[in-house]
């Protein structure tokens, strides 16, 4: 079988930077789409300034979290309030397909290059511009980040112990659930434009697209005006359903039971203890009434095995349990995770070795991999202009010389 | 689009669905366990009326199907020469054990693209592993950041490694699907519940990799790095709400403005006259953060999560309310978009409110509401209509338990 990229010959313009739009866009350079991320001399992507940085390393070049989000993409530096500068982006966005964008709302029509421009240089071109909450409406020129924005989507305060403020994920939840509704969006825009020939512009919303994973939550209250609220780690139906500590520092083990059969299974590996024996865990009913006992007295047993140990004599009696992975079990260790190449290691000419990941998907014929490393800062402006767009040598050294390009 | 899966993978055919996709769910006989999943419609648990179930399964149609007797795999293969995609979410192996793994589809339908959406993927030492949310989660590193130092790390109170992984399911099917339009060839999407949750942790690996450091543990309402530790959640009126300081970056301006509203309480004397565009966290000391923050959260208790959000909205401030249900219900950014639907439920004799459309397009529309399926409501439709079966087939079929 010859495997080929499933993308190959897509073109990409990618307006986008931080986290949402470059992982949309590494997701279709990764399976062989021609990506052009665009920056200007004085607006880098500001993830390259991200850390972890490589050690030793310095400047624009060296951010991990950059580094992953932006394999096989091109990177052209050009000023896009330069008249000349817009001439260039209309000869890339009449060879496009898709021209992605996360500015704010108006940006574009303020540098004369919204739907409507890019529709007169390519009738047919796929336009989508995503925003936190909407090119229009009352919040849409509050200016935010993911950061905080992830705690309008219902899901921060379901993290957490329900007599304790609300937790906060370390990364900005929404900024991993908008991506994927960008790509969804950008997959059907190609299937619609491929049946009917038309392309279209989409304004698309993260904190309307995170809500659909609330769905049943907001229901819930519209309908029977509960409001759902953190519950630590309980989870009607399962007892018990926790996280205890095992030997070593901070090492955990999380173990969840849902039936009578596991119930027993895990009695019987924990070597049927007096305590098991107790009509207050016989049933799911009662455990789920004792669960702050049983939590004690199931941390007492597992306090002194390794979390790898609790984990392996579970699943084989088919108890769901599994470690609290750290990053250093999922990039070392993790025998599951290497088996799925979930991580590649790739080079760049100035980071060195850098890991970026590929799509939780296995797509057999097709599959992902990086076309090469993330671009340094403008790497390809020349080759774009050059190669690309057969640019003579005069005008290229003019458009440089003049800032127009860097 | 033959719909397989289970509650952890309902969600992938309901945004083909909302896309215009026909979805055939396909339910036991009797129907499918995922009916029992909660919260109800009144509270009142019955597999007619799980909201779980009618939020996941909007727009489809629904069948019931014994796949586990001969005459139900011959039924299928039929139904999968017509069909684009196959969505399912079964242990893996199960579905060729049955003769109706991705080879013996792509035998009747060489175009078919499967989706099996697993915690693990197909292969590998951890496939066959039992793993609901909570070890999902915590294989995929994620239950380990989460939480206060003092406790336990703790999960979403939200099945969010299903939610991950049915929209990557649909990524990856769509990627493939474009796939086949140019080549004829469908393939088989193999989709990991645990990778799906260790693409949204953004640093833990390359915190690793690149400086051989487990930096963020469990952190609660703050955020630590760098040296620095700020706090993001903030205790108000009636609730909470999420802001971060802003220093040493474009916009930081804006302090100047919640100083002021504050000034007008008697607060925030302590932070007159500070340059906040020009200080950097590493260079001011903790204290001093600490300090600040202390003064701002006592402004905030003052006022509602409403209140200190449409100061912001007006300042032009980075301040999030953290919203529960109730509070999105009533976003008045979600009203002005027309974001709510209505969804006729004749048998409640009601209409539902689900989310509506997420993108606004100038050619194509979000598929409004058609509630999910009864069990077996569209057997007639599909096995009479369109497979030409015969009633007395049917009724053959009804009492041999394969429908």
């Amino acid at each position: 079988m010859t495997k080929k990229y499933a993308l190959e010959g897509l073109k990409v313009l990618d307006f986008s930077w931080v986290f949402t739009g470059p992982i949309v866009t590494k997701y279709l350079g990764d399976h062989g789409a021609e990506v052009i991320k665009i920056e200007s001399a004085t607006r880098p992507d500001g993830t390259r300034l991200m850390t972890p940085f490589k050690p030793g390393a310095m400047g624009l070049n060296a951010s991990g979290v950059f580094a992953n989000y932006n394999s096989s993409k091109y990177s052209i530096n050009i000023n896009l309030r330069e008249p000349r500068g817009k001439e260039v982006v209309k000869k890339l966005v009449q060879r496009a397909d898709i021209v992605l964008e996360t500015f704010g709302p108006g940006v574009m029509t303020k540098l004369q290059l919204d739907y409507d421009v890019m529709k007169q240089v390519k009738s047919d071109i796929i336009m989508l511009s995503m925003t936190m909450v909407g090119q229009t409406g009352p919040h849409s020129q509050q200016p935010s980040f993911g950061q905080v924005l992830q705690a309008t989507n219902g899901f921060v305060q379901l993290l957490g112990w329900p007599d304790r403020s609300p937790s906060l994920p370390v990364a900005a939840y929404t900024d991993y659930i908008a991506p994927w509704y960008v790509l969804i969006a950008l997959m059907s825009a190609l299937d619609f434009r491929r049946r009917t020939g038309k392309g279209q512009y989409i304004d698309l919303a993260m904190l309307e697209a995170s809500v659909h994973l609330a769905a049943p939550m907001v229901m819930d209250y519209v309908v029977n005006g509960n409001i759902q609220d953190r519950m630590g780690n309980r989870n009607p139906g399962y007892a018990p359903h926790g996280v205890y500590p095992c030997k070593g520092e901070e090492r955990w083990v999380a173990i969840a039971v849902a039936t009578d059969e596991e119930w027993q299974a895990l009695c019987k590996t924990m070597g049927n203890p007096e305590w098991t024996k107790s009509t207050k865990f016989e049933t799911l009913l009662h455990r789920t009434e004792h669960q702050d006992e049983l939590d004690k007295l199931i941390g007492e047993w597992t306090k002194n095995q390794t979390a790898e140990e609790v984990m392996a004599k579970l699943q084989a009696v088919g108890v769901a349990a599994g470690v609290l992975q750290t990053g250093e079990d999922l990039v070392d260790k993790d025998p599951q995770i290497k088996h799925r190449e979930h991580f590649v290691e790739l080079d760049h000419a100035e980071m060195g070795k850098h890991l970026t990941e590929l799509p939780p998907f296995k797509l057999p014929k097709t599959p992902a991999y990086p076309q090469r490393p993330f671009p340094s800062f403008g790497e390809h402006t020349e080759y774009v202009c050059k190669d690309i767009l057969h640019m003579g040598d005069d005008e290229f050294a003019e458009l440089i010389g003049t800032g127009v390009l860097a | 689009v033959l719909d397989l899966t289970d509650d952890r993978g309902s969600f992938c055919g309901k945004i083909l669905a909302e896309l215009g996709a026909d979805v055939i769910k396909i339910e036991k006989p009797g129907g499918d366990p995922s009916r029992n999943v909660g919260p109800f419609y009144k509270d009142i648990p019955d597999p007619k009326k799980s909201l779980s179930w009618f939020a996941f399964n909007l727009n489809k149609r629904g069948i019931t199907l014994n796949i586990e007797t001969r005459d139900g795999q011959e039924i299928f293969k039929r139904l999968a020469q017509k069909a684009d995609f196959v969505l399912e979410t079964f242990k893996p192996g199960y579905l060729d054990k049955l003769g109706l793994g991705y080879d013996d589809l792509s035998k009747v339908n060489p175009r078919i693209i499967l989706t099996s959406v697993t915690p693990f993927g197909q292969t590998g030492p951890y496939s066959l592993f039992n793993s609901p949310d909570l070890i999902n989660m915590s294989m995929a590193g994620y239950t380990f950041i989460c939480g206060d130092s003092d406790r336990p790390p703790v999960r979403f109170s939200s099945d969010q490694s299903y939610m991950q992984s049915s929209l990557q399911a649909t990524v990856g099917s769509l990627i493939a699907h474009y796939y086949r339009e140019q080549t004829g060839e469908g393939q088989h999407v193999d989709v990991s519940m645990q990778e799906s949750m260790i693409w949204t942790l953004c640093y833990a690996p390359h915190d690793w990799y690149l400086l051989k450091q487990i930096i963020h543990t469990r952190e609660g309402s703050f955020w630590k790095r760098l040296g620095v530790t700020y706090r993001l959640i903030y205790p108000c009126k009636d609730g909470y709400v999420c802001y971060r300081l802003l220093m040493a970056q474009p916009g930081a301006e804006v302090m100047n403005d919640l100083i002021a509203s504050m000034n007008k309480e008697g607060l925030g004397e302590n932070m007159k006259d500070i340059s906040w565009t020009t200080l950097s966290f590493t260079e001011v000391p903790q204290e001093k953060i600490n300090e600040w923050e202390a003064e701002v959260g006592k402004y905030f208790l003052r006022h509602t999560k409403l209140e200190l959000h449409e100061e912001a909205v007006r300042q032009r401030n980075v301040l999030q309310p953290v919203n529960n249900a109730k509070d999105l219900y009533e976003s008045p950014q979600l009203a002005s978009r027309d974001f709510w639907v209505q969804v006729r439920h004749p048998e409640l004799r009601e209409s539902i409110t689900y989310p509506g459309s997420y993108f606004r397009s100038t050619e194509t529309a979000w598929q409004k509401g058609k509630r999910a399926p009864l069990i077996g409501e569209h057997n007639d439709d599909i096995y009479i209509k369109e497979l030409g079966f015969s009633r007395d087939v049917l009724a053959i079929l009804k009492r041999e338990n394969v429908i």
